[in-house]
């Protein structure tokens, strides 16, 4: 049994490292990087995903949406990134995600120098009262996280 | 899908100014998560994709996962630089396109 788990853990290396090598060329170009496939349905594992090992740093990212959303179907949402939004120091994206959906990312926003400012506003679905976590992606690499709890009475996603 | 709604604020900016871009497209957003009463799985049709172009250049795109609510909203920021046209699409899945487009002129 050894040595079928550590074959399974070369082949899952091999294939990470595959999969890195073909995405890495996309990370370079100044179009973002867009997802081949679904992101991670969980939390963690979608965060994870955004982040790599960088270490967010907080404060930039305000996050508007209700104190209580009666209805989990429709609950409107802005999130605003301080930035100059200048052709050197600009908002690349927004990462919305949500601690206890059935699928943590809810959308992505691709911003650029274009946008002027760092804002995107719109409406998300909420199974249940949880988090809501907004992920700006800086042109300089770095991330910055803000973070909601919205008590959700009557839960959206269908089910 | 039906025509979408579409409102700029302000309607006629300055060349420079920086407006808001307010979109409404009628869609289901179905999750795929849903059951009909014979416990069959509905099957996932959303709008995955939005975007806006403004004299072929894009200026903003939105990846949409089941979790964005039914008839799905979006208002997002450009700077205009000067008068054009603003091209907007919202794909669904299959592939399906609708496609805006809205002429901005500039005091």
């Amino acid at each position: 049994m050894l040595v079928v788990a550590s074959r399974r853990r070369f082949i899952a290396a091999t294939l990470a490292t595959a999969v890195t090598a073909v995405l890495a060329p996309f990370g370079a170009g100044l179009v973002p990087a867009r997802a081949a496939s679904a992101p991670p349905a969980d939390f963690d594992g979608a965060l994870k995903s955004i982040l790599g090992a960088a270490q967010p740093v907080d404060g930039l990212v305000t996050l508007e949406l209700p104190e209580i959303a009666d209805n989990g179907n429709t609950v409107p949402f802005s999130v605003t990134v301080e930035s100059a939004m200048t052709e050197t120091d600009y908002i690349k994206a927004i990462h919305l995600l949500s601690t206890g959906n059935p699928q943590a990312v809810v959308a992505t926003f691709y911003l650029s120098p274009a946008s002027g400012v760092g804002k995107v506003a719109g409406r998300m679905r909420l199974a249940k009262t949880q988090d809501v976590v907004a992920v700006a992606e800086l042109s300089d690499g770095r991330f910055a996280v803000g973070r909601r709890n919205v008590k959700v009475t009557i839960g959206g996603c269908g089910g | 899908m039906t025509k979408p709604r579409i409102k700029l604020i302000p309607e006629t900016p300055k060349a420079g100014d920086i407006i808001e871009v307010k979109t409404l497209i009628t869609h289901v957003m179905e999750t795929g998560n849903r059951k009909d009463a014979d416990g069959n799985t509905v099957p996932r049709n959303i709008v995955k994709l939005f975007f806006a172009t403004f004299g072929g250049r894009e200026v903003f795109r939105a990846e949409m996962q089941p979790g964005i609510a039914a008839n799905p909203y979006i208002a997002f920021h450009f700077k205009v630089p000067g008068p054009g046209e603003l091209e907007l699409t919202w794909v669904e899945d299959g592939g399906t396109k609708t496609i805006e487009k809205v002429a901005i002129t500039v005091s």
